[in-house]
């Protein structure tokens, strides 16, 4: 009990990480291979917030004068994952039009049928 | 087939994985490099937040990259999309009264809401990248609801290429009359917790604010264009 209850954001991150690894490896719709990618990079921005949690930490900001140093977060996962939100948001739409153009030119979305995309 | 060995790939990468973050302590005091940043960042920096600090003082420059790949998957996107000319001009149905009224209604409170949120970025939790991301929900409610109303292809454009430009130029601004380093903090660092503190930390995120909520609202624009 002690392991899931020390762990558990890490196990739920890397659920969410192997999750989006097995829908990319075995789906053969291309629309919910890019869910498993937006999936897999959820898990990896959880993982890099849980790195950097303190046990009954706070948000590292000084919103008043007198407040616990000791007990504020890492705030460098944090500034991380901030950017990674959004960029993960953009190359999202990104694969997303290439779907809409792979769509367009094979008239199909499963993988087994365009012939360049089978493994 | 291909789902056992998928499992099995998946076994031994979670078998590695498991060995390494067994020796990450979960909930363990931070590292030196977070430690001195809430140590010393109010004093260095003059912002209260402190994961803006990090952000935009301490790795600025890393903060232009990640701008520069956001900048790139939007032009990537847009190159995608706009190889074909030919528009049809589809039939659309009118939104109803209630909805367009109410879109009306709710684009210059959203706007004004991601405004306010990227303003206090280096005071409250916030910054430019969620005020961005705020005023770009603002454009595709109103694509949503107020069907058949779009923004100016070119007036996005604009806006996204004078705010990078802004972020650029006040980095340079900093090497030249500082001369230590890109994205010097050279203006007076103020009180702590007033809305004029903090050197260029506010100029900086007014101007990422603008530039994502412009790069949003112009790939939604297009996805929706192709829908």
């Amino acid at each position: 009990m002690s392991f899931i209850s020390n762990y558990i954001y890490y196990i739920g991150a890397f659920g969410l990480i192997f999750i989006g690894l097995y829908i990319v490896l075995v789906k053969r719709n291309l629309i919910k291979v890019i869910i498993g990618l937006s999936i897999l990079d959820t898990g990896i921005n959880l993982f890099l917030i849980s790195i950097g949690y303190i046990r009954r930490g706070t948000a590292p900001i000084f919103s008043k004068i007198n407040i616990e140093i000791a007990r504020m977060v890492d705030p460098v996962p944090q500034a991380l994952v901030l950017t990674a939100i959004v960029i993960g948001v953009a190359v999202l739409a990104l694969a997303l039009s290439l779907a809409i153009r792979l769509y367009q030119h094979y008239g199909t979305l499963n993988l087994r049928k365009i012939k360049d995309q089978r493994w | 087939m291909r789902k056992i060995v998928s499992l099995i790939l998946l076994a031994i990468v979670a078998l590695g994985i498991a060995l390494c973050v067994m020796n990450i302590p979960f909930g363990a005091p931070k590292t030196k490099v977070g430690n001195h940043y809430i140590n010393k960042g109010r004093e260095e920096t003059g912002a209260a937040n402190i994961v803006t600090s990090v952000v935009l003082n301490y790795r600025g420059f890393d903060t232009l990259g990640e701008v520069t790949v956001l900048f790139i998957a939007a032009v990537g996107l847009s190159a995608v999309l706009a190889t074909r000319k030919k528009k049809v001009e589809k039939e659309i149905e009118p939104s109803s009264m209630i909805l367009n009224t109410g879109c009306r209604f709710l684009f210059p409170l959203i706007l004004f809401f991601g405004a306010y949120i990227f303003v206090h970025g280096h005071l409250t939790p916030g910054g430019g990248f969620q005020g961005g991301a705020i005023i770009a929900s603002a454009f595709l409610l109103t694509y949503l609801g107020c069907r058949g109303r779009r923004v100016s292809e070119r007036r996005i454009k604009v806006t996204e290429s004078l705010s990078g430009l802004v972020f650029i130029v006040v980095g340079l601004l900093g090497l030249a009359v500082g001369g230590q380093y890109f994205l010097n903090n050279f203006l007076p660092k103020g009180i702590l917790l007033s809305l004029f503190s903090a050197g260029i930390i506010p100029i900086i995120y007014i101007a990422i604010g603008f530039k994502v909520g412009s790069e949003i609202a112009g790939i939604i624009d297009k996805l929706m264009e192709e829908s």
